[in-house]
């Protein structure tokens, strides 16, 4: 697996128990992120995370050679977290309401042991009298120590072919 | 200055008061439907616009989609390697005739009736062409084309009109700095990267004119992430030009740059983050030392300077040194505008320096970087604020007009842009404030004179 992308095997095996763990730990993730309690959020991350969002119109883009949405590392995800809690996110300042839905979610263990997981997401976003509907792949590649996961590679893929009339993904995906 | 202006010129937009000084734009241009009709057809069609950068098209045939100046065109390069520019509209019946944004063929092809077209742009097909007759002509049904079509340094500009100076002329001083942006590239040309911006705002086209080079902002909207710069440990006072003369610029026909001379010697990355490495750093001032060979302190100082120039109306190019960005835009409506946006940058870079680039570029740039959402919020919360603009009319741009050079954190380069969109709305000539700049080859900032 490279830095930002997934295999895209079929998924066709799934073993039950896994999937249920993944999907509890998927609608964790998105109430953490539903009612901002991001530095929780930050805390399912590994150290050395990355968080990628590729553009609407290279969406299996390399973070080396294309231009993306978002490539953070744990310190820009920090920076972007800090900044969405502290009210210096003016985009987010008040912070918006959402509402994420999660479903279709494939887990698949791979031989070292780790978890790729994949699911769709959509998320409503309300702000000054709008809703923004972002509809999204969510591709998660977990380590597991047992007891809990942590997102090592977070993509969120925009299922958008222009991020129109949205203008921006303020929020967290 | 030797020349002093005095009175005031107006218009039923602007107000420009030399005496005060004052400037101000009234807001109904940017509420007001038939503002923008006027637009359309005083502003977009009689102005070159940008179309794409030559590196989008790497081989003949490759094609892009695109709108420019509300018009769908494709953007293709020929098979003897010319770049062409056609009305993506079918001469039959007007079909748009591909709408995949970017592709690669040796034939456009309308699937509604099945003609094809060659990347000249000749119909070269159709079926049972018989029925129309012996004296059936397919030279008279080539695909439409814009008026001019011309590329400076392979930036490529359309004009919908034909009554529009050469590309050259019209570009006037800003072509020095396309210069700036494009001898980046060292022994090859600067290539924009795959991965496009395609984003918006609820708000009128002009108020992003004035955000793409407003210093004046960025301490407070940009607050974020110019704390996200001193955590990465980037020692600020380096940034951007290391505390060097830093002014705006008058380029003629309403183009305006604001850029700086770089005194840092290089050791920092503009408003990039710190270097990540002593390798990262020592291999940017091998770069820099090579530039500077090649063209000379002075022009290899203002490259590293960064600076953010717009192309009348609507052609933004900022270089932020970490990164340069490529940007246009076109309203669709008074209040809602659609905006591109691409990063330039030098092929072949090593592969330290790329990565570096491609991180500090869309930390700041882009609808989810650190920076742009808050603009984004900023301009649709000034549009939301001129829905007073009955009671409350009036946008002041006034700073700086007391300097004699203003700075790149004043709004010379605004009232620039702003004379040259009222001289095309209304005919109001309002006399310039400082002297055009002049340009210099590769040499020093050279200021011009009141003529």
């Amino acid at each position: 697996m490279t830095r930002a992308g997934f295999s895209t095997g079929p998924f066709l095996r799934q073993d039950p128990n896994l999937r249920d763990g993944v999907t509890d730990f998927m609608f964790h993730d998105a109430e953490l992120l539903d009612t901002w309690r991001l530095e929780e959020w930050l805390e399912l991350f590994t150290e050395d995370c990355w968080y990628f969002m590729p553009t609407t119109d290279r969406p299996n883009g390399d973070p080396h050679r294309d231009l993306f949405f978002i490539q953070d590392d744990r310190f820009l995800l920090t920076q972007r977290v800090t900044a969405l809690m502290n009210g210096t996110a003016w985009a987010e300042s008040p912070q918006s309401t959402t509402h994420r839905m999660i479903s279709n979610v494939r887990a698949c263990r791979l031989d070292d042991g780790t978890v790729e997981a994949r699911a769709n997401g959509i998320a409503h976003r309300a702000s000054n009298q709008r809703v923004d509907v972002y509809p999204y792949r969510l591709e998660l590649h977990l380590l597991d120590d047992g007891d809990s996961f942590k997102i090592h590679t977070r993509r969120a893929v925009l299922a958008l072919d222009q991020l129109r009339p949205h203008g921006r993904v303020s929020i967290l995906l | 200055m030797d020349t002093t202006v005095t009175g005031t010129t107006q218009s039923r937009f602007v107000i420009d008061d030399r005496d005060t000084p004052r400037f101000r734009v009234h807001r109904r241009a940017m509420v007001d439907q038939a503002v923008l009709d006027d637009e359309r057809a005083r502003v977009f069609d009689t102005s070159w616009l940008y179309v794409g950068h030559e590196s989008e098209l790497r081989e003949p045939h490759d094609f892009r989609t695109r709108k420019v100046g509300g018009r769908p065109i494709i953007f293709t390069r020929n098979t003897d390697n010319t770049v062409k520019v056609f009305l993506n509209t079918c001469p039959h019946r007007g079909m748009q005739i591909e709408t995949r944004p970017e592709g690669t063929g040796r034939f456009l092809k309308c699937f509604y009736h099945g003609w094809s077209f060659n990347t000249a742009g000749e119909l070269v097909a159709l079926p049972d062409e018989a029925s129309y007759g012996p004296d059936f002509d397919r030279h008279n049904l080539c695909l439409a084309r814009p008026s001019k079509v011309d590329s400076y340094r392979g930036f490529v500009f359309l004009s919908w009109s034909s009554d529009v100076p050469d590309l050259l002329d019209y570009l006037g001083g800003a072509t020095e700095y396309i210069d700036i942006v494009a001898d980046q590239a060292e022994d090859d040309e600067m290539q924009v990267i795959g991965g496009t911006h395609l984003y918006s705002m609820r708000a009128n086209w002009k108020l992003l004119v004035e955000n793409s080079y407003d210093g004046y902002h960025a301490l407070t909207t940009h607050h974020r992430y110019l704390q996200m710069l001193k955590d990465s440990g980037a020692d600020m006072s380096r940034s951007m030009g290391g505390g060097g003369p830093a002014l705006g610029h008058d380029l003629g026909h309403g183009h305006a740059v604001i850029g700086g001379y770089d005194t840092s010697g290089g050791r920092a990355l503009g408003l990039g983050r710190a270097f990540p490495t002593e390798s990262a750093e020592r291999k940017q001032l091998e770069r820099r030392a090579r530039l500077a060979a090649r063209y000379g302190e002075d022009w290899i100082n203002r490259m590293y300077a960064g600076r953010n120039l717009i192309i009348f109306p609507n052609l933004v190019i900022v270089d932020l040194v970490m990164g340069c960005t490529i940007r246009t835009f076109f309203p669709e409506n008074p209040d809602y505008m659609e905006i591109t946006a691409w990063q330039i940058q030098p092929p072949n870079e090593d592969p330290e320096l790329h990565d570096m680039r491609m991180s500090n570029f869309l930390t700041f740039w882009g609808p989810a970087g650190l920076a742009t959402p808050d603009d984004v919020e900023a301009l649709e919360r000034c549009q939301k604020g001129f829905a007073g603009h009955g009671a409350a009319p009036w946008s002041d741009i006034s700073r700086g007009m007391i300097r004699e050079r203003p700075i790149i954190t004043d709004e010379l380069q605004m009232r620039v842009w702003w004379r040259e969109w009222d001289r095309r709305m209304t005919g109001t000539q309002h006399p310039l404030e400082v002297p055009r700049y002049v340009a210099n080859g590769r040499g020093p900032l050279k200021l011009g004179t009141f003529a």
